[in-house]
């Protein structure tokens, strides 16, 4: 390093590396993601957004809520559940073959292995495998999120802090318009103790007309006698885009099958 | 190798502040300024968490807006303008020569506070990019590049016309800088505030590609260059071990520049692997640059007792504790449990204010008298300044530090409910939240100091405008 031309060199070469590496090669690799299908489906997945909810979207950046909110469920592993779909001929050993074994939380191995002795004793089976970690228990997710559930995202907004909830799948979780809008409107509302700012700028509160979209507010919260809230196009453009995260399809890349409700 | 250059005398020291006076006053006043703004923006938003009402009838208020608009104009309004007007200072220094074309960094540093300006503005009313560090909309991206290239510009003319032909080490990590900065913000929105950005997660992979280079590699670079100029001539002897110096420079930016896709990222698994795997490569190149700055510090001459030497110290000890906090998280199990926790807030406060501005503060606090020909208005301010600056630090990242590991544990146990993991955090908030305001404290010092400062310059330079105007006119001009 005795020139400045040397230097130079030298600063040129490692930051072109690094930006070869990821900025060109994420484009051009992540940057030709396609459509993909769900798991044993044809069903096309990510799909858009609806025009409401792509709106929303651009209400979510404009108010930084990614500045407190995820949306990436995170995984550990996999587990392995072996499900008795039915007795065979000789119902009664086969149940008490099936007591005797355990067939959840399973390895593949292990899993392959139960549902081996059970078949060889006349029984058949269904094996299941789901996802493991904190944030699935949580019932964040079903599993990890990956790259292509952002495919129609622009800007996408993963969110690098959990000062609330990840939002991955709040649109299956509460799947209420009128929760959503509630909670935007007064969060303590909804959660006693949320530290979540109120977003009352994105609703307009009016004389009562007695209109369908007045916001049914709990006791504490409502509106003034004589008035009502309303939510603005903003508000409703939100709530239309939480509505729409519902990131949760069994992908080839992250896959889970659903167990059938007990 | 122009004969001629080495043979004219260097220019003396005296007549280099000079050239100086006036970009330096417009980047340091106009930085200052934005301290305290970014600063008090940061408090604000850290409110509310204990009161989440608080200021929430305003759009402009709302913490989803204050939070980034308080680090953006910590980091572009204060930061890098402040640090490019001790890097000018420097490479003049070195370069035993005035600033060329001075009047190139006082329009650089107008257009640079405009963009700011306009990027504070757009955040605060709703055109954020969305983009984390990279906020600021499309118009003040422009404005911000335009005004690095000048100053880069007139650093570039600064040393290619020096008169001193030799090369340090605080040479290499600066001019480093200067190239690493325009390249990384014009390809992070070209790609990211075009027209047609790049589809689905790419957009993030860049995005923490931008902001690895920014807060990690970026910061390094300027806030060591400056480190290994001051450090030497505050303790008043050369810097130790240069060897190490080259190590880590080299290590830091062919493997930190790699470093930032977070572990577990919702993209192709080779993309997080290389990221660990370089920031334990990155580790050695840290400890290397530390080994040379307490060499050279330790057993210097100089004392501490609040000057610029205290900042300098302070930011070293900063930059080996935040940069091994930053690049621990490579590892995936400490990864995973920390990454969305206030752990991340805590380590880049700790790089951000503790390391980076503690240096530049240094350097500005080093300068400014030199420059302006006057002593510092308040010596006793700047002192104080130190204390509370270090107090602040320390309190508001050591406790974010602390809580979010706390919160990480709590996430990763499900049978914890989520309320409660946020609720451990919050208590460590409330102190996170004095840090700031003694850290508001002291930065009202410096912009006191810079304001009275300014202020006073001007009325000098009136006065003497004021006698040559009004001053007979000598004989020899009177017509007969």
């Amino acid at each position: 390093m005795k020139t400045g031309i040397g230097v130079f060199i030298a600063a040129f070469a490692a930051l072109g590396a690094s930006w070869a590496g990821f900025v060109l090669a994420p484009a051009l690799q992540l940057g030709g993601t396609k459509v993909t299908t769900v798991l044993n489906s044809t069903d096309a997945y990510p799909v858009q957004r609806p025009g409401e909810a792509a709106l929303g979207l651009q209400v979510y950046r404009a108010n930084g809520c990614a500045a407190c909110h995820t949306q990436q469920v995170q995984q550990d592993g996999t587990s392995f559940e072996v499900v008795l779909t039915g007795a065979g001929k000789d119902p009664v050993s086969v149940s008490n073959l099936a007591a005797g074994l355990k067939l959840t939380g399973l390895t593949k191995e292990a899993a392959d292995a139960a549902a081996k002795s059970l078949a060889d004793a006349g029984g058949k089976t269904e094996t299941h495998l789901s996802g493991t970690g904190a944030d699935i228990s949580r019932g964040w997710g079903s599993r990890h999120s990956v790259a292509v559930d952002f495919l129609y995202d622009a800007p996408v907004q993963p969110g690098s802090l959990r000062a609330g909830p990840d939002l991955t799948n709040i649109g299956a979780r509460a799947a209420d318009a009128n929760w959503q809008l509630v909670h935007l409107y007064a969060p303590r509302a909804i959660v006693k103790d949320s530290t979540m700012p109120s977003f009352a700028y994105l609703f307009e509160v009016r004389p009562a007309t007695g209109s369908a979209e007045a916001l049914k507010l709990p006791a504490g919260f409502a509106a003034p006698a004589g008035s009502e809230v309303v939510p603005t196009p903003a508000a409703k453009q939100l709530a239309a885009y939480l509505l729409s995260l519902h990131a949760d399809a069994p992908l080839y890349e992250a896959p889970y099958s659903q167990l059938a409700k007990p | 190798m122009n004969p001629i250059d080495n043979k004219s005398p260097a220019a003396c020291s005296s007549e280099i502040d000079a050239s100086l006076r006036v970009p330096l006053l417009a980047l340091f006043g106009g930085a200052a300024l934005w301290l305290v703004v970014g600063l008090v923006f940061g408090l604000l938003a850290g409110i509310k968490f204990h009161a989440p009402d608080f200021l929430g009838a305003c759009p402009l208020m709302t913490y989803g807006r204050l939070a980034p608009a308080a680090n953006d104009a910590v980091l572009y309004g204060f930061a890098i303008p402040a640090a490019l007007g001790v890097i000018l200072w420097i490479l003049s220094r070195l370069s035993g020569m005035p600033v060329a074309l001075p009047i190139v960094p006082v329009v650089a540093a107008n257009i640079w506070n405009l963009g700011v300006l306009v990027g504070t503005v757009g955040i605060l009313i709703g055109e954020s990019t969305g983009y984390p560090w990279l906020e600021y909309p499309r118009a003040a991206a422009v404005l911000l590049f335009a005004a690095f290239l000048l100053i880069a510009v007139s650093a570039a003319a600064t040393f290619g016309w020096r008169r001193q032909r030799e090369l340090f080490p605080a040479h290499w990590f600066l001019f480093a800088a200067l190239l690493w900065f325009p390249w990384i913000y014009s390809s992070a929105n070209l790609f990211l505030t075009a027209v047609h950005v790049p589809r689905g997660m790419v957009q993030a992979v860049i995005d923490w590609w931008f902001g690895n280079n920014l807060l990690f590699v970026w910061l390094s670079l300027a806030g060591i260059g400056i480190a290994f100029y001051f450090l030497p001539k505050i303790g008043g002897r050369p810097l130790a071990s240069s060897g190490y110096a080259l190590f880590g420079f080299l290590t830091l930016m062919f493997f930190g520049s790699w470093v930032g896709i977070p572990v577990g990222a919702p993209v192709p698994a080779w993309l997080p692997t290389v990221s660990s795997v370089a920031a334990m490569l990155s580790i050695p190149a840290v400890i290397a640059i530390v080994i040379v700055g307490l060499r050279t510090a330790c057993g210097a001459k100089a004392v501490c007792r609040g000057g610029p030497f205290c900042f300098m110290w302070f930011g070293l000890v900063s930059f080996f504790l935040g940069s091994i906090l930053y690049l621990i998280t490579g590892c995936p199990h400490f990864g995973h449990l920390v990454q969305f926790t206030w752990y991340g807030v805590g380590q880049t406060q700790l790089t951000l204010l503790g390391f980076f501005v503690m240096v530049v503060l240094g350097g500005i606090y080093e300068i400014l008298s030199n420059t302006t020909g006057l002593e510092l208005p308040f010596p006793k301010l700047g002192k104080a300044h130190f204390y509370l600056a270090m107090l602040g630090v320390l309190l508001y990242a050591v406790p974010l530090l602390i809580g979010g590991v706390e919160q990480g544990i709590r996430l990763q146990n499900p049978a914890v409910p989520f309320a409660d993991a946020n609720t451990a955090a919050l208590l460590w908030l409330r102190i996170s939240s004095t840090g700031q305001l003694l850290l508001i404290l002291g930065s009202l010092l410096l912009a006191l100091n810079i304001f009275v400062m300014t202020i006073k310059w001007k009325i000098a330079l009136g006065k003497s405008l004021f006698a040559a105007v009004t001053a007979p006119l000598p004989v020899t001009e009177v017509k007969a």
